[in-house]
């Protein structure tokens, strides 16, 4: 008596912040039996941290550690720009903070887009700062602008268009 | 033990020392992370201690470089408000205002009574680790 099996696969499309999925489809014919294989291949977001302050650094990472990605970060702006030199690096989203010393963020957001990154530039501002240094910082090559304090809730809005787009 | 640090929290939130920036720290933290707040306390004391001992410095010369007092007091104001330091940074505002009119006398009144809420809070804080003691044993 021959036996035919069916073996069936069902993909759920999972909302998670910071996972990118991809998946690979294998297929094995071996005889009358299909095997399905899949093979999901995880990337976790990953984000540039650039603040001078080492208590913003440290709740930053947390922040970003607690939504599910890595983060890498940057003591000023020049420090950010170096980061980038060699051409590899490869951030989805730069958290950058506006008021640093060796290179600003207005600077340092104009100096990587001279430099072609396409990274989502959040700028990170202080709510005593005037309208048109908010406009300036925009026009250097930001994507958003948020105010102090960050917090999961500012943060999870641009994240998930980051995850649409 | 865990009450009586739990009504010294209380305590400063109620009067004003603390605000909800405080409690997003406290969400930011878990099992895997127990001593996250703790952590981040302890960088903003160690930080603050530093701001004031130069714009003390800075004060004490006598002649006043409000841009210099200025850029101080906004790395102070940036680190209080991140840790939810409700006092001190409605201070460091008042600081600020009174740098960018040249108001020597209300920048050093001003700046008494930073130092003022920033020991009491510190002191209270201080107190509750007391009680405490190490963070590991928290979860006793």
């Amino acid at each position: 008596v021959y036996v035919r099996r069916t073996q069936f696969t069902i993909f759920f499309r999972i909302q998670n912040h910071c996972l990118k999925t991809k998946s690979k489809m294998a297929t094995k014919s071996t005889g009358d039996i299909e095997k399905t294989k899949s093979i999901e291949m995880k990337k976790k977001l990953n984000v540039l941290i650039v603040d001078d302050d080492p208590l913003n650094l440290k709740i930053h990472e947390r922040i970003i550690k607690t939504i599910g990605g890595i983060s890498q970060m940057a003591k000023n702006g020049e420090e950010a720009v170096i980061i980038h030199r060699d051409g590899r690096a490869s951030f989805d989203l730069i958290l950058m903070d506006k008021e640093m010393p060796e290179r600003d963020g207005v600077s340092t957001t104009k100096k990587l887009r001279e430099m072609k990154v396409t990274s989502m530039i959040v700028g990170v501002t202080s709510l005593a700062d005037r309208e048109e240094e908010r406009r300036a910082f925009m026009e250097a090559g930001l994507n958003h602008c948020l105010a102090k304090p960050l917090t999961k809730e500012k943060i999870l809005p641009l994240i998930n268009h980051l995850m649409d787009a | 033990m865990q009450r009586q640090v739990a009504l010294i929290k209380q305590s400063l939130f109620d009067q004003g020392y603390l605000d909800d920036q405080f409690m997003e720290l406290e969400e930011l933290q878990d099992d895997a992370n127990p001593n996250f707040v703790e952590e981040v306390a302890t960088l903003y004391f160690k930080d603050s201690a530093r701001l004031i001992n130069n714009i003390d410095q800075a004060l004490e010369r006598g002649s006043f470089d409000f841009s210099r007092l200025d850029s101080y007091m906004h790395q102070f104001k940036g680190s209080s408000t991140s840790i939810g330091a409700s006092k001190v940074k409605t201070e460091c505002t008042t600081f600020r205002e009174y740098c960018r009119v040249g108001n020597a006398e209300g920048c050093l009144r001003t700046f008494q009574q930073l130092k003022k809420e920033h020991a009491t809070w510190q002191d209270r804080r201080g107190l509750g680790r007391q009680h405490v003691g190490p963070s590991k044993e928290r979860d006793k």
